[in-house]
């Protein structure tokens, strides 16, 4: 049997496929999340090796965003490219839907961020290269979605702001080897080493438990969002016009 | 060619400089990002006088003083070379920070040779068990090595 990969590209058969799923998404995200916090919050150690006091536990709201954070821009940057190499309208709307939900994820790490380095490091920020490099990522996604919003063509539009994503994929890989590099007295930073090693097992539960959550939540707006710019970009078709949320 | 073909062909040559660049930042990035000097680095004279700069390093066991009457205190930093520098400071001490743990802290050297900061930050490692279990992972395994004190 051959499978049509293409048939989902069609805006039209997407929309409907997108709204059967995005109830699941939603399900799946706050099961997996309350489950995740509450694993985090109530069955580990309030006390940790290096020191760190019940306040550590903000470590699953700001591991699982940052590294949701990182990993929507490769998708988006995924879409962007099969966009540019198929010319399917489809790639480009979920980029564009992407962006903002990885924005998101972005600001929250920075803020969960900030809240546990002023009661662990004692300051809110500090140009470390870690949190300097995170910081240029929320400007790569600000500058895509501005660049996006400034081109009137969606065509031209589309294709810039996808080679906006290109370029600023370089930084991604950066945030990680800012601290992770393999002579440690090299890349001196504020900010710890990014290690699964030395994780307790309920700490390490609750912090994989979390992110999916966030995960699933990122498919659900990410859905969502481009139910909405399928809506915008497809107005003036007859499908569009003809579907029940949208007549009455 | 198919115009197809030739989009996939640019997009992996612009795929491939990206990566290029990439490396090459964190290639660069390595020798000239001096967020922090070590005391070995301080009193070799790398850092320019009447300079701001961050100091990094291991608190030297028993060396934390604080003054009776004001909010001052005195700690020496040190590397894992014997290099020592004492650190003075009115500002407030993080929670975290300890005697034999790592700090960070920003200020600039006086005529006396002691570093007067103006911020005293207490850094981590990625530890995140218990206590009780680092000290019995200890006895079972010779204990990994110190990658969060980096210096």
């Amino acid at each position: 049997m051959k499978i049509n990969w293409f048939k989902y590209a069609a805006p039209m058969t997407f929309y409907s496929l997108a709204g059967r799923l995005i109830p699941l998404f939603w399900i799946a995200a706050i099961v997996l999340t309350t489950v995740g916090l509450y694993w985090g919050f109530f069955k580990t150690p309030d006390t940790i090796g290096n020191g760190m006091k019940e306040y550590y536990r903000i470590i699953f709201v700001h591991v699982a965003s940052a590294w949701m954070a990182m990993w929507l821009y490769g998708v988006m940057v995924f879409w962007a490219l099969i966009g540019v190499i198929f010319n399917t309208r489809l790639s480009y709307m979920l980029a564009s839907a992407t962006s903002i939900t990885g924005t998101v994820m972005t600001i929250i790490a920075l803020i969960s961020g900030a809240i546990w380095g002023k009661t662990s490091w004692g300051t809110w920020w500090d140009w470390d290269p870690k949190l300097t490099t995170f910081l240029i990522l929320l400007f790569v996604y600000v500058g895509y979605i501005a660049l996006q919003s400034a081109i009137d063509d969606t065509r031209r539009s589309d294709k810039a702001s996808a080679l906006l994503a290109l370029v600023g994929l370089a930084i991604v890989p950066i945030i990680y080897y800012a601290v992770n590099c393999p002579d440690p007295n090299q890349c001196a930073s504020l900010h710890q080493e990014s290690s699964l090693k030395r994780v307790e097992s309920n700490i390490l539960i609750a912090m994989l438990v979390t992110t999916l959550g966030f995960w699933m939540y990122s498919f659900a707006t990410i859905l969502m969002r481009t139910r909405n710019i399928i809506l915008e970009r497809e107005r003036k078709t007859s499908w569009v016009s003809n579907l029940p949320e949208v007549k009455s | 060619m198919k115009p197809r073909n030739k989009r996939i062909i640019f997009v992996l040559l612009a795929l491939l400089s990206v990566g290029g660049a990439s490396a090459l930042i964190g290639k660069a990035m390595k020798g000239n990002l001096n967020y922090l000097y070590a005391p070995e680095e301080v009193l070799a004279g790398k850092v320019p006088k009447d300079q701001v700069f961050r100091l990094g390093g291991l608190v030297k066991k028993g060396s934390l003083q604080r003054s009776k009457t004001s909010m001052e205190a005195r700690f020496i930093v040190m590397d894992n070379r014997g290099n020592e520098i004492t650190v003075v400071t009115d500002k407030i001490l993080p929670d975290l920070f300890q005697e034999e743990k790592s700090q960070v802290s920003r200020g600039k050297m006086n005529a006396e040779g002691v570093f007067v900061a103006e911020e005293v930050l207490a850094k981590h490692d990625s530890e995140y068990m218990p206590k009780e279990l680092k000290e019995v992972l200890a006895k079972e395994h010779t204990p990994p090595t110190k990658t969060g004190d980096k210096l």
